[in-house]
């Protein structure tokens, strides 16, 4: 029984890893400007995390098979270099691995958080409410009206509380329900909730970033891809939270012109 | 440590003549142990049901499911999961779990039986706080049961219960108001319980060890136990008022987690000032000690049943300790690594990202310790030392996805997706249900007086070995392709064309599940009808195996024990008789051997 | 001889008699036969509806492929009619009249992901059933104002749901009702006592099973609020009641 054990570890090791080799379900296109800095990043990872997995699946059945059955006169064997040789090689091997790990990752980190948005980047605002997504654009006044979460009339699509008679700034915000957004225009997302914890999720833009009711965060980046990508919540929010979603539309910046004049008219 | 065996707070106590005092209200660690131990037989079959549901409903979203409308008849018409109802099933599976089974099993349940049998004490030094320590556990876990049952359902905010959805009350979601309070209530009274358990297991360790029996003398399950009951004393500390604070923002008004201006249903709620990522830090704060105090135990578990099936110490026992404690140690400054993308402070997310990664290390040597102990040894194959191995295997496939999630520019792909949910089932539940399971084919013998059938326990191991892999490795690729958790269906273009994958583990998971009932099946017919267990059927040398199976209510019988050396004198070599008790003053290795 | 004359006379009586009362029953029918009608117009420039954004439900976008979807706030038909306006009877009805329950049933049905109708009216105590006609999970949610008594609640309703069938306590003018998951989704129901009616896209509206006696009628319209007007409903004269709101 202990050959047959190490044969199905190695078999379900090697099985474990095929559908990561064969890419059988891998991460979508990127389609940003910093995520080929987390790509590379993530296989990188996969590669050492898969050679770790692989080297300890595979010593771990190869003993298994050798030192099992053994007979009782047989004598004790130890490992050379013992405990000590075992600890400075984990020290030494693992310590460097996820050292390397972490200060090469910083960089990819630092592009999302540490570099501050562009003085020309789009500003772009989402609120995130059980449970959909608005976008609000600040109109050709370059500003936004101010929210005013007792004036939220759902029912009318004053999705944001906007006081649309007494507010200047909010008179020509525009609100849709999908974010559309020029191709290689830097986007600053403003983030704001209506009631509790969402999260922004574009897989294709290596993007996430919860909501925190209370808390006005944002977030930059820019998309080189134009295409259609959902943006999806992944804050657990409630019943609806399997449904929350909006849409991204990447367009040339002519369409996204045509299109921002056509919410505008909907107003 | 100087000799504790006529220390005062050893206790002489007289057995139990009633069935109340001797069954029930039992003052007996071996008692409260074997409860324990039921209470998360119990947990563990329900958390399991709940686990077959939602997968169900995961694979076949308007399936109807038999009987589960008198279960709930809005949660589930006609046997249909409602959106609400999966999240509510999956909330009440993630707490049984982690809290009813993870923590109680491994750690109070054999803790309980064997900490003091294995320092050579009569009992712990607190009995009735240990006995309250079981019943209000016992209690915590009705009041959560009561959840499932009261006028809306259980909570649906999930076992991490974040905020605000967990604290505006009925307004933010079905189970949200009553059954949200009910939950709190009841992870605030397994606190309690856990705080009393904690203190007898450390004053035990510290206090009551026989004569001989110095701190680097007791077995790695007796420092297991210790050093998970050193991080339960500080992080249930944490949750306790956590979660006071959350029923009192459910029902006295308090804004602790809710902030200002947060409008739900139409309506604004009327609270404001507090703070959301306060409950996620205080939470995490709590939570990842948890997982570790989930995984420890079963850390000393199989370090002891591998070490008295491969006949030979562990290369350094010295240094298992220490990363156990380093492990302890650095679960208290890794925390955010849940809160990468919290929207706290990003330079935050760099800090905790350094300890993550470098807790690679400790965990990393634990295994080659055990890999390497492998070597040259005489490893003996039965259910006990299949499953130790086993762990061996899962704790590696589990950790290595631990990588990845450890790097912050990483979690932002990944965190909320399926990759996580494969990463902390494969590391945390297989791994620790498989400590268990080694536990438990084990120690059934000495804690019963009868033994386990080992060709069941093999097919069990077999069936559970592949089969939890066949579940949980899939995980992490629908992770990678970006698909998101605590989703109840998958109803948009990107993720319909996942559903076979999900189909594909569902089956595997009631294949896995229904192995599960032969190990039920073993256990219930071992207990009245297996073969009488001798007093050491393993060959083994530490102290519960010079005691009868079971051990009397003293546990020795009233004979003073004094032990001379480590408990892990094995590999005499060419001899039949390759161990040493460690109560004989005979001795094969000194300290000065272990390198 | 004489034998047949008698026996064509008493048939005669008979037959006599017999048309007679069904002749009378008709005005003496004890829940009362009077009806109250009219027209609900508007007047002034409709305020323009704003399409909807179904974006976030490819299912929702796709059933409204060739007929987009509106707010339905101010629903303007033939003729300036107000649809969607509900009538009922605020003052002078009794007490049996105002307690007696319709045995019929409306439906709000979950169509395409808007409610339809857009208003429902309904008895105190009289049983309403929610449907959904969708291939997309909703969640109907009344929301009503606690002092009233009636009690807020929500149903989850995946594809292929059964109905769901409620009553009201309490008298609500009106209840919002909105979808958890969509939301866009609004609707109203509007809880009254004894006979109502609500006008159709026209405008136009009979109340029925109205005791003859003096009354006010009210009309309720989610944006413009209630009118009033005083009638009197005479057996066999159906009353009548026109309002006219005001576009702002």
């Amino acid at each position: 029984m202990a050959k047959f054990f190490a044969i199905t570890i190695v078999v379900i090791a090697i099985a474990s890893a095929i559908p990561i080799v064969m890419h059988m379900w891998p991460m979508p296109q990127d389609i940003s400007v910093h995520g080929p800095l987390i790509d590379e990043q993530m296989a990188d990872t996969m590669a050492e995390a898969g050679i770790s997995f692989l080297a300890a699946q595979f010593i771990l059945a190869a003993f298994i098979w050798m030192f099992s059955n053994r007979s009782r006169e047989a004598k004790i064997r130890r490992f050379p270099g013992g405990a000590m040789g075992l600890v400075i090689a984990a020290v030494l091997l693992v310590g460097t691995e996820v050292l390397a790990l972490g200060v090469f990752g910083t960089k990819a980190w630092a592009a999302v958080y540490f570099t501050p948005p562009s003085a020309d980047a789009m500003p772009i605002q989402v609120q995130a409410g059980q449970f959909a997504f608005y976008f609000r654009y600040p109109g050709p006044d370059g500003k936004f009206g101010t929210i005013h979460p007792d004036k939220i009339d759902e029912a009318n699509e004053n999705f944001f509380g906007l006081d649309l008679t007494n507010d200047p700034a909010a008179k020509d915000d525009i609100v849709a329900a999908e974010m559309a957004i020029p191709v290689n225009k830097e986007i600053h997302l403003l983030m704001h909730t209506k009631d509790l914890g969402h999260s922004f999720y574009v897989r294709e833009l290596r993007v996430q970033q919860d909501f925190v009711p209370g808390l006005d965060l944002s977030l930059h980046f820019t998309a080189n891809k134009i295409g259609k990508y959902e943006i999806v919540c992944t804050q657990l929010c409630g019943l609806g939270h399997y449904n929350m979603k909006a849409y991204l539309e990447v367009m040339s910046q002519d369409d996204f012109n045509t299109w921002l004049k056509q919410q505008a008219a909907n107003q | 440590m100087h000799d504790m065996s006529t220390h005062p707070a050893q206790h002489h106590h007289t057995a139990p003549t009633s069935f109340i005092r001797k069954h029930v209200f039992s003052l007996d660690h071996k008692v409260i142990g074997k409860q324990y131990y039921g209470l998360a037989l119990i947990a563990v079959y329900i958390g399991m049901a709940l686990s077959w549901l939602m997968r169900l409903h995961l694979g076949w979203t308007n399936l109807a499911i038999p009987g589960l409308q008198w279960l709930s008849k809005t949660g589930a018409p006609g046997g249909v999961m409602t959106p609400e109802y999966y999240l509510q099933l999956m909330t009440m599976h993630g707490t049984i779990m982690v809290f009813f089974v993870l923590t109680t099993a491994p750690f109070a349940g054999f803790g309980n039986f064997f900490l003091p049998i294995q320092v050579g004490a009569e009992d712990m030094p607190f009995p009735r706080f240990n006995m309250m320590s079981f019943w209000i556990t016992f209690v915590a876990f009705i009041i959560l049961m009561t959840a499932f049952f009261v006028g809306d359902g259980p909570p649906l905010s999930g076992w991490t219960a974040y905020v605000p959805l967990s604290a505006i009350g009925a307004a933010a979601g079905p189970g949200q108001g009553l059954g949200q309070i009910l939950w709190a209530a009841s992870i605030a009274t397994f606190c309690i319980g856990q705080l009393l358990g904690s203190l007898n297991f450390i004053t035990t360790t510290l206090d009551l060890r026989t004569r001989g029996m110095t701190l680097m003398r007791m077995p790695l399950t007796v420092w297991a136990w210790f050093i998970t009951s050193c991080m339960g004393l500080t992080a249930f500390a944490v949750l306790l008022p956590a979660c006071i604070l959350l029923i009192l923002d459910h029902v006295a008004g308090t804004s602790f987690f809710i902030a200002s201006g947060l409008v739900v249903n139409g309506a604004l709620v009327p609270h404001s000032g507090g703070s959301t990522l306060l409950w996620q830090h205080l939470f995490w704060f709590f939570g990842h000690p948890e997982v570790y105090i989930a995984i420890v135990p079963g850390v000393g578990i199989v370090s002891h049943v591998l070490i008295t099936n491969m006949r030979r110490p562990l290369l350094s026992s010295k240094v298992l300790i220490g990363c156990m404690a380093t492990l302890a140690f650095l679960s208290y400054v890794v925390y955010g690594h849940h809160m990468f993308v919290s929207g706290m402070n990003p330079f935050s997310g760099l800090v905790f990202s350094f300890p993550t990664l470098i807790i690679t290390i400790p965990a990393t040597i634990i295994v080659l310790i055990w890999i390497g102990s492998l070597y040259g040894s005489k490893i003996r194959i039965n259910s006990a030392s299949l499953f130790a191995l086993g762990f061996i295997s899962m704790f590696v496939s589990g950790g290595v996805s631990g990588f990845f999630l450890a790097q912050p520019s990483l979690d932002i792909y990944l965190h909320g997706t399926y990759f996580v949910v494969g990463h902390f089932h494969m590391v945390m539940a297989v791994a620790a249900l498989f400590g268990i399971f080694t536990g438990t084919y084990f120690w059934f013998g000495k804690m019963f007086g009868r033994m386990m059938n080992e060709t069941l326990g093999k097919i069990h191991f077999w069936l559970t070995f592949v089969g939890t892999y066949a579940i949980f490795m899939p995980f992490h690729y629908l992770g990678f392709a970006g698909n998101v958790r605590r989703y109840q269906a998958f109803v948009d273009d990107y993720l319909q064309p996942l559903i076979p994958v999900h189909r594909y583990i569902t089956v595997a998971a009631l294949v896995t599940g229904a192995a599960q009932l032969i190990f039920l099946y073993n256990l219930i017919h071992s207990r009245f009808w297996g073969p009488i267990a001798p007093e050491n059927p393993w060959e083994a040398t530490s102290l519960e195996w010079i005691t009868t199976s079971p051990p009397p209510f003293d546990n020795f019988g009233g004979k003073h024990i004094e032990v001379f050396h480590d408990p892990y004198q094995y590999g005499i070599e060419g001899s039949t008789n390759d161990y040493v008790m460690q109560n004989s003053p005979e001795q094969i290795h000194t300290e000065r051997d272990e390198k | 001889m004489r034998k047949r004359h008698h026996f064509v006379v008493t048939l005669s009586v008979v037959v006599l008699i017999c048309c007679g009362a069904l002749f009378l029953s008709r005005d003496v029918n004890a829940a009362g036969e009077g009806t109250i009608t009219g027209t609900v117009k508007l007047t002034g420039t409709a305020p323009h509806m704003r399409g909807i954004d179904m974006s976030k439900d490819p299912f929702c976008v796709k059933q409204h492929e060739n007929n987009p979807a509106h707010l339905e706030g101010v629903v303007v038909g033939q003729d300036n009619g107000l649809e969607n306006v509900v009538l009922y009877i605020s003052e002078g009805l009794s007490g049996s009249a105002a307690s007696e329950t319709p045995k019929t049933v409306p439906v709000f049905d979950q169509k395409n992901c808007m409610y339809t109708p857009h208003v429902l009216a309904m008895d105190v105590n009289q049983s309403y059933k929610v449907t959904t006609s969708d291939q997309t999970t909703h969640n109907i949610h009344p929301n009503p104002n606690p002092m009233t008594g009636n009690i807020p609640w929500n149903v989850s309703q995946p594809p292929g749901s059964a109905p769901i069938t409620k009553s009201w306590k309490a008298e609500e003018v009106a209840i919002p009702v909105q979808c958890n998951i969509h939301p866009w989704m609004h609707g109203w129901f509007v809880v009254v006592k004894g006979p109502y009616a609500t006008t159709d896209d026209s405008g136009k509206y009979t109340i029925e099973n109205v005791p003859p006696g003096n009354y006010t009628v009210t009309a309720w319209q989610e944006t413009y609020g209630t009118q009033t007007s005083k009638v009197t409903v005479a057996a066999g004269t159906p009353a009548t009641a026109d309002f006219t709101f005001k576009a702002k």
